[in-house]
C-alpha cells in the first residue's frame, strides 16, 4: 500500500484481499453512482447508503471500540436531522440556516450524551442499555408533541439552498449524459461528508484515544487498573459517536429535504443499526461500510424478492405469511441472532479470518 | 464458572472481653439490629401512599383523584405483573432479557384467540362466564407464553451466558424475530379486545367513577404479589431462589442446581408475563404487535427504580411509575412519558442502586 493512502486509512488497511476489493467496489460504486446508476430510486438509495455508513460506523465506535450498548443513537440522529430542518424553515433556505443547525444539534447532541453518559456510564452497560432505551423513547414523544417546533407526526418539509434543489441546472446540457441539477450536487455534497467523516472515525479508532477504548472494551478494570479514568473515556466515546450521528443526521436531512419522527427517529432505525453493526463486523468500521451496502440494498430490493418468493408459495398456508414482503424483517432478525452466534466478528472479521488461513494476504 | 478464592477464617477479634464481657452480646444485638433493619425497610413502601396523598391538592377534586389514583394502582400492578419475572431472571442469572416484552405481546394475543370462540361468555352479562372466559384467557396465555419462554431460554438465552453485550443483542434479535410473528400469524393491525359484559363500566361512589374492570386488576394484582411474596418468604424454592439472587456460586456449592431453578423462574417470570400481558390488552382494550416494545421502556425503568433483582423494590416501583403516569397524564399531559424518567432520575440520586438494593451488586 503506498503511503499517502495508508495515512488516509490511518495505518488500519482492510487487511484482507476480500474485504479491500469489496470496499472498492462500494467505493467505486457510490462515487460514481449518477454515472453508473441514473435513475431516482437508485440516487436515493446511493445516497441512504453514504449516510448510514456515517451512522453506523459511528455506533461501531460505540458498541464495537467502547463496548458500549446504547439504544439512544437515533435520538443523536434525530437532532442531527431536526436541528437542520428547524432551521431551514425558521431562517430560509440558506446556507448559514444550515451551518446554524448544524451547530446548534450538535450543541445539543453533545450536551446531552454527556449528561447521559456522566450519569448512567458509571454503572455497568446493561444499565446504559436500558436508561438510553428510556430517554430515546421519551424524546421520541417529545418530539411529536412538540408540533409547533418539529412538525408532529407530519414532520417538516423545507427548502434548502438554491444550489441544492432539484430544480437548479449547473450546465444546460447533460454531462456525460446525467444533467448536472441541484440533487447531483446535493448527491456529491453528501458523499464527500460522509467520506470525510468516516475517515475521520478510523483516524480516531486508530489513535491513542481509539486504543484506550479498546482496552476498556477488553477488559475495563484492567484499563482503570493501569492509569485510565475509564469513565472519563467510556463518557468521551459516548459524547463523539453522538456527534457523528448528528452529522449524520443533518446530512440525511439536506439529502430528503424533510424530516420526520419515522425518518431519523424511529426505533426501528435503531434496530436497523444494530443489525448493520452485527452483520458487517463489530469492531472494524469497513463492517458498516460493508453491512450499510447489503442493509440497504436488501431494505430496497430483498421486498420485491420475496414478493417473488410470496407469491410463488401463497397457497401453502404458513409459508407463504412467513415470505410475504412485508415480513423481511423476520427473515434480518433470525440472521441477526445466527451472526451473533456463528460470525461474532461479523462478514468482515470473517473474510479477514479465511484470509489469515489462506496464507498472508 | 470461576469459584471465589477460599477466604481465610476470619480471625476472631483479638476480644476485649475480659474488660468488659458483656461486649460481644451487644456487638451480637447491633448486628441483630442491623439484620432487622435490613430485612424491611419501610420508607420506599411509604412512598405510594405520599405520592397520594401530596398530588391530592395539585388535582383539587376528590373524585377525579380517586378515578385516577384507581386507575393508577391498576396499571401499576399490571406493569409488576410483567417486571416481576424480568427482575428476577436478572437477579437470579444477571441475564437481561430485552425479549420480554414479546411474552406480553404472545399473552395478549392469546388471549384475543381465546375471546374468539367464547362470543358467547364474554358477551353473556353475566359475572360467572365473563370471569370464566377471562379466566381461561388468563390459563391459556400463561400456559402458552410459559412454553414459549422455555423455548427462548433454551435458544436464545443459553448459548450467551456471562456475556453482556451478547445477551443484550441476541434477545434484542429474539424479540424482532417475535414481533414479527405475531404480525405474520395475526396481522400487524390494532385488534380490538373487549372487555366481557360484566365488567364494562364503572361503579359510581359518591362522585367518583371506578371502572369494574380496574378494580379487578388490583386485586389480581395483589393475589399475584401476596402469592409470589409467599413463596418467596415461606417456601424452600423461594429461599433457594431469594440465595442465588445473593449469591449464585455459594448455592451451587451448596450442591443445588442453580440452573434447574433458574430455568424454572425464567419460565414462571415468561408465564407471568403472559399474565400481565393479558391484563394489559384488557386494561387498554386492544392490542398492536409493538406492545412488547411500547412496555419494555416501563419495565426497565421499574425495575431500576426497585433495584435489580428485588421483587418488592419492583412492586414499589411499579406502583409509583402507574400513579406518576396517571396524575401527570391529567396535570401536565405533555410530560407523561417525561415524568417516569425523572422519577428514575430522582430515586437513582436518592438511592443509586435503586429502592430495594439487592447485595452483590
Amino acid at each position: 500500500m503506498r503511503g499517502p493512502l495508508r495515512a488516509c486509512l490511518s495505518d488500519d488497511g482492510p487487511r484482507s484481499r476480500a474485504v479491500a476489493v469489496l470496499l472498492l467496489f462500494v467505493l467505486v460504486g457510490l462515487a460514481l453512482a449518477p454515472f453508473l446508476f441514473p435513475g431516482a430510486r437508485s440516487l436515493s438509495v446511493a445516497a441512504k447508503i453514504l449516510v448510514f455508513i456515517v451512522l453506523v460506523a459511528s455506533y461501531d465506535l460505540l458498541l464495537g471500540y467502547t463496548g458500549i450498548v446504547s439504544f439512544a443513537h437515533t435520538m443523536f440522529f434525530g437532532i442531527g436531522a431536526y436541528g437542520v430542518a428547524i432551521a431551514c424553515t425558521r431562517i430560509g433556505p440558506t446556507w448559514g440556516a444550515l451551518g446554524i443547525g448544524l451547530a446548534g444539534a450538535l450543541a445539543v447532541s453533545g450536551m446531552l450524551a454527556l449528561v447521559i453518559g456522566l450519569f448512567s456510564l458509571r454503572v455497568r452497560a446493561i444499565f446504559f442499555a436500558m436508561i438510553t432505551l428510556a430517554v430515546a423513547s421519551a424524546f421520541q414523544t417529545l418530539a411529536s408533541q412538540l408540533s409547533d417546533l418539529t412538525g408532529g407526526e407530519d414532520g417538516l418539509n423545507f427548502k434548502v439552498p438554491e444550489v441544492l434543489r432539484p430544480s437548479f441546472e449547473l450546465f444546460e446540457d447533460p454531462v456525460l449524459g446525467v444533467s448536472i441539477d441541484g440533487r447531483f450536487i446535493t448527491y456529491y455534497l453528501v458523499f464527500a461528508a460522509a467520506l470525510v467523516l468516516f475517515l475521520a472515525l478510523l483516524r480516531l479508532v486508530n489513535s491513542p484515544f481509539g486504543r484506550v477504548l479498546q482496552a476498556i472494551r477488553e477488559n475495563a478494570f484492567r484499563a482503570e487498573a493501569i492509569g485510565y479514568r475509564t469513565i472519563h473515556y467510556r463518557t468521551a466515546s459516548n459524547v463523539l459517536a453522538a456527534l457523528f450521528a448528528t452529522a449524520a443526521g443533518a446530512l440525511l436531512a439536506i439529502w430528503l429535504r424533510y424530516n420526520g419522527p419515522d425518518t431519523s427517529l424511529s426505533f426501528e432505525i435503531m434496530l436497523d443499526i444494530l443489525l448493520i453493526v452485527v452483520v458487517g463486523g463489530m469492531g472494524t468500521m469497513y463492517g458498516a461500510v460493508i453491512g450499510s451496502v447489503l442493509f440497504v440494498l436488501a431494505q430496497n430490493y430483498l421486498q420485491d424478492l420475496l414478493a417473488l418468493g410470496g407469491a410463488a408459495f401463497e397457497s401453502v398456508p404458513v409459508l407463504g405469511a412467513l415470505l410475504s414482503p412485508d415480513r423481511w424483517l423476520l427473515w434480518l432478525g433470525v440472521l441477526f441472532v445466527l451472526s451473533v452466534y456463528y460470525f461474532p466478528s461479523g462478514i468482515v472479521g470473517r473474510l479477514r479470518a479465511s484470509g489469515r488461513r489462506a496464507g498472508p494476504p | 464458572m470461576s469459584f471465589p478464592s477460599p477466604q481465610p477464617q476470619p480471625q476472631p477479634q483479638p476480644s476485649p472481653s475480659s474488660a468488659s464481657p458483656r461486649a460481644p452480646a451487644s456487638a451480637a444485638g447491633r448486628v441483630d439490629a442491623a439484620i432487622k433493619a435490613a430485612r424491611f425497610d419501610p420508607i420506599p413502601l411509604l412512598l405510594v401512599p405520599a405520592l397520594i396523598v401530596v398530588v391530592a391538592p395539585l388535582i383539587g377534586s376528590v373524585p377525579t383523584w380517586v378515578t385516577l389514583t384507581v386507575a393508577g394502582l391498576a396499571i401499576g400492578v399490571t406493569i409488576f405483573v410483567i417486571a416481576s419475572g424480568l427482575t428476577l431472571v436478572f437477579g437470579l442469572m444477571d441475564v437481561l432479557n430485552f425479549g420480554h416484552g414479546v411474552f406480553i405481546a404472545f399473552g395478549a394475543y392469546m388471549a384475543l384467540s381465546v375471546f374468539g370462540p367464547l362470543a358467547a361468555w364474554t358477551q353473556a352479562d353475566a359475572i360467572g362466564p365473563n370471569l370464566a372466559a377471562i379466566g381461561l384467557a388468563m390459563a391459556v396465555a400463561m400456559i402458552a407464553v410459559a412454553l414459549i419462554g422455555w423455548a427462548f431460554e433454551r435458544v436464545i438465552v443459553r448459548p450467551v451466558y456471562g456475556q453482556h453485550l451478547k445477551q443484550i443483542l441476541i434477545t434484542m434479535g429474539g424479540m424482532i424475530i417475535g414481533e414479527e410473528l405475531i404480525k405474520a400469524i395475526w396481522g400487524p393491525q390494532l385488534a380490538a379486545l373487549p372487555l366481557p359484559q360484566a365488567l364494562r363500566g364503572a361503579w359510581i361512589i359518591g362522585d367518583a367513577a371506578i371502572e369494574r374492570y380496574r378494580v379487578l386488576a388490583i386485586v389480581l394484582g395483589l393475589v399475584v404479589f401476596g402469592a409470589l411474596s409467599w413463596l418467596l418468604t415461606r417456601t424452600k424454592v423461594g429461599l433457594l431462589i431469594r440465595a442465588g439472587v445473593q449469591d449464585r456460586e455459594m448455592v451451587e456449592c451448596l450442591g443445588y442446581r442453580i440452573r434447574r431453578l433458574f430455568v424454572g423462574v425464567f419460565v414462571a417470570g415468561s408465564a407471568l408475563a403472559g399474565l400481565g400481558g393479558v391484563m394489559w390488552a384488557l386494561y387498554q382494550q386492544g392490542v398492536v404487535p409493538q406492545i412488547g416494545a411500547q412496555v419494555n421502556v416501563l419495565l426497565f425503568i421499574v425495575i431500576i427504580i426497585g433495584g435489580l433483582g428485588s421483587t418488592l423494590g419492583c412492586f414499589v416501583g411499579a406502583l409509583l411509575v402507574g400513579l406518576m403516569m396517571n396524575y401527570t397524564g391529567f396535570l401536565l399531559p405533555k410530560l407523561a412519558l417525561f415524568s417516569n424518567i425523572l422519577l428514575m432520575v430522582a430515586v437513582l440520586l436518592w438511592r443509586p442502586q435503586g429502592l430495594y438494593p439487592v447485595a452483590r451488586r
